[in-house]
Formats: structure tokens, sequence, C-alpha cells
């Protein structure tokens, strides 16, 4: 399971956008670099990445080799009542990744 | 919503494996590409209209591995008028499509912020995809002193 | 006069050699970077180096916690008196190096090979839990020969470029060399994540790195001449505040 970290505000208003920030632990190999004996590294990056609000997908990205490595990512979203970020990401090696954090809705 | 993923993510590779010059072997130099059949593919040949879009991005960007980047696009974010997708365009990049967000009504703001890589100095393009078939689009040049993708590293 | 009134006369010299020189004033390699790294290092959240904070801290409550219980307690200032000496290991050793041992003789041991990347997470959290804190190190003892030869190693000329430590990063600090503004060379910030290696690694991966810059031979991980150096970076460092993960292009 690959590592990565979310936040959100310590407390978000009904009706008010906020931001969220992602930070995902890979590498992003763009299948350009080589290791120290010449050989290239194949490429490796996180392809997909889903953000869900109680279940509704409120923001989703598809990502190639142009994003940098560990990548980060902040967007804004809304919500009217409380629940429970999630977020799920995955490689095109089929690996997968998910974090959660709950809001304080006030 | 499964099947619009899918469907989204179709679209995206395909858009990815445009023929591009770079190759697997080394490069010492990256020129630009001409993104105008990449721009019509991602606006359905929809002719973009300037302005209301604003890009961050360093003016000197001392390492191309990771260049900090957001994009605002001043918009009210209702059912009826939002932005749906925000793609970002590096024309020197060996893949020029660096990344597609979508977002929505529920999204609340159309902003978003990531840190990206970018091969060489180079014009940064970026379309934002709005609700009834419109587009926006914006461009900003960075000076890269450390090319991503292509400068060895110890 | 007989040799061993000459040997008694000559030997307090490396003791009265002086305290380690240090520049003026003392800047952190954070200063020479640009406003994004430093926005970048300065970021709690953002900074991809607390990835390996994150992990590590959950590699400590797994295997350490048992009996070191709250890093932030136990740990707190620990990273800011590395290199020193170690009365088990009986000699010199870096943060990476101890923490490997005690790996080794935990109840359930784990081997932790250098540069490896639990090795790395444990290292920058335990390092992280002395931020802000300054480094004093002790020279003294059984360290003052190392710290003898890692003052050798920062004034010898090596390597094709024929280059100094010290004409760098004593006397041309603050100046620019190619697209690279010269810092002062101190330890302060590491482990670091490398925006030029896209990923994050240890002071010891970053003194190799100078090597290759002035086309040195480079030293192995765990070399004792790394360690010599670590320890005399650490002293010219001495009262400098850390900030570990730190962020360097």
């Amino acid at each position: 399971m690959m590592l990565g970290r979310v936040q959100v505000p310590t407390t978000v208003r009904k009706g008010e956008p906020f931001e969220v920030r992602i930070l995902v632990q890979h590498p992003m190999e763009t299948g350009y670099r080589r290791d120290l004996n010449g050989q290239a590294i194949p490429m490796n990056v996180v392809d997909k990445l889903a953000c869900r609000i109680g279940g509704r997908e409120v923001f989703s990205a598809e990502l190639g080799s142009g994003m940098a490595a560990n990548p980060y990512i902040a967007f804004y979203v809304v919500v009217d009542g409380p629940g429970t970020v999630e977020v799920e990401w995955s490689d095109d090696r089929g690996e997968r990744g998910t974090v959660s954090t709950p809001l304080n809705v006030t | 919503m499964a099947g619009d993923a899918q469907v989204r993510r179709r679209a995206f590779l395909a858009i990815t494996a445009l023929p591009l010059a770079a190759r697997a072997q080394s490069q010492r130099f990256q020129p630009a590409q001409d993104v105008a059949p990449l721009l019509q593919k991602l606006t359905g040949g929809v002719a973009p209209e300037r302005g209301g879009v604003e890009i961050e991005l360093p003016q000197i960007a001392e390492n191309g591995n990771s260049v900090p980047m957001r994009v605002k696009v001043a918009n009210p974010m209702t059912p009826q008028d939002h932005v749906s997708a925000i793609h970002i365009v590096a024309e020197r990049n060996p893949r020029p499509l660096v990344a597609t967000f979508h977002l929505g009504p529920q999204s609340g703001r159309a902003e978003i912020a990531t840190r990206v890589r970018l091969a060489g100095t180079q014009k940064v393009t970026v379309i934002a995809a709005l609700s009834g078939n419109r587009f926006r689009m914006a461009q900003v040049d960075v000076l890269v002193t450390s090319a991503a993708c292509l400068d060895e590293s110890m | 006069m007989s040799l061993k009134f000459f040997a008694a006369f000559f030997a307090w010299i490396p003791a009265y050699a002086g305290t380690t020189a240090q520049p003026q004033p003392l800047k952190s390699g954070i200063e020479f970077q640009s406003v994004d790294v430093q926005r970048l290092q300065a970021d709690d959240f953002g900074n991809p180096g607390m990835l390996w904070v994150t992990r590590g801290e959950a590699l400590w409550k797994d295997k350490c916690a048992s009996c070191h219980q709250d890093a932030a307690v136990s740990m707190r200032g620990v990273a800011t008196r590395y290199p020193k000496h170690d009365a088990a290991l009986g000699r010199v050793v870096n943060l990476d190096e101890r923490i490997r041992a005690c790996a080794a003789r935990n109840p359930a041991p784990v081997a932790l090979a250098l540069e490896s990347e639990p090795l790395l997470a444990l290292s920058t959290y335990v390092s992280r839990q002395s931020r802000g804190l300054p480094i004093s190190v002790a020279t003294d003892g059984p360290a003052a020969a190392v710290l003898a030869r890692g003052r050798d190693i920062y004034f010898q000329r090596q390597g094709q470029l024929n280059v100094a430590c010290t004409q760098c990063h004593d006397a041309s600090w603050g100046r620019t060399l190619l697209a690279e503004k010269l810092s002062q060379g101190h330890p302060a910030d590491w482990p670091a994540y490398r925006l030029e290696w896209q990923t994050l690694g240890s002071l010891q991966r970053r003194l190799r790195a100078c090597y290759f810059g002035v086309r040195a031979e480079l030293p192995n991980f765990g070399a004792p001449d790394l360690v010599a150096l670590e320890l005399y970076l650490a002293d010219r460092a001495r009262g400098l505040a850390i900030s570990p993960p730190g962020v360097r292009k």
C-alpha cells in the first residue's frame, strides 16, 4: 500500500470551499532516467487519483510523468454537512494507496 | 460514474501517446513541440477564449524536477456555470500533457495547486474546460535552469 | 633530549590546535536556496521529506516504542549530538549507524542497510525530534582523533579538479558556481529531500555527491572518512539550529 498524507483545515464551514492537500510517496519514474549501469529505469507513475466525501466523488485527476516525484495536489471542496474525506490513487502497475481524514464541519 | 472515469482515462492515455520526438535514449536537448494538435484535441476543436485563467509559476525554476504551480479560474462554480476540467500542457516535455484535473460545482472554487516537472525553459499552457462546451486558455513562460527528464543526477 | 621528551613536548599540539573555526556569520544552507525551496522546507505538510517522517513514525511505533516510548521525549536533542563516540561500538558513529546498531540489537533484530528506505525513514524521524535545537557534538576523548581526520579531509585538495572543501565553503560561500549559490556546507538540515535526486537522502549521500563534484573517487557509505568529515562539519556548525528534513535543489 502506497504511503500518502492528507490535510484539511481543522474546522470547515458548511457551504464554504476549503482546501484539501494531498502528498503521495511515489517516484513517478519517467522511463527516461538511467541507473548507474546505464540501463533505463522503467516508467512507473501514479496515473489516477480521486477524492470522495460521503461516497460521492468530488475531485479526480489523471496524472503523467510530467508530475514531480512524490506528487502533491491541492484542490477545493465545498460540503453541506459532516463527512470524511477519502482519497484513493493507483499507479500504472496496479499498486493502490488510500488515506482519509474526518471533517470537523460547523 | 465508473464508466465516465474509464472513458476519461482512455482519452487521457490516447492523448499522451501522440507521436513525439522523444525516445528512451539520452537526449541532450529537448526542443519545444507544436502542441496545437494536442490543444485542439483537448477542446474538441472549439477555440478557447483567452483570459480568466490565472497561472502562478516561478519566473525562474531552479530545478525542473519540481516546479510549484497554482491555477485559478474566475468562475462561480454553480451547476449551470462551472469549470469541469483543468489541463496542464508543457510544450517541451517529452510527454506534453502533464495532468488533467476534474472539478465541478462540488469544488466550490476552480483552483488547484501542484508540482510539475519541466524539461527545460518553455511555455506552459493551461486549458480550462467549462460547462456548456466552453474553453479558456492561458500561457506562461518559465525559465528552467536544470531540466527535468534529461539532466542526470548523482 | 630524548625522543620521549620531544614526543611529550609536541603531543599537546593537536589538543591546542584551537577550536574549529566557523564561517561568520553562521548561515544554514536553506538561506542559499530559492524562495520556492525555502517555502517547501517550511511547509510541514507539503515538504516531501515529511513522507519519510511519517514512515519513520510508523516504524518507530512498531519496533522502537516498546523501549524508547515517545520519541518526542526520548529522542529530543539526540540528533544534535551526532556523530559521537559510541562505547558499545568502540568508535565514532553517525546517527544512522547508531540506529542500525540498535535495530540489530533489538529483541526482534532488524537488519537495516545504510541508505535503505527504512533506515532513512527512522533517521529522519529521529532527527526531526530535535528540530530547532542547536548542533552540539563532543570532540574530546576518543572523538578528538576523528575530528582531526575530518579536519584534514576538509582542508585537503582532492579529485581531478584538485579542490578542497574550504575553497568553496569557506572562501567562496555566497558566490555563484555554475547555477548554484555556494552554501557554507553545514549538516544542519540533513537528511534532506534533494530535488535533483527526487528523493530523500542522507548527509553521506550529499557528501559523496561533493566528491563527485570535484571528480574524486567516492568513499563508500559508512566509510570512516565520511563519518570523520561529518564530525568535523558538525563541530564547525556548532550552535546552528537544525531543521530536518531539509529541502535542497
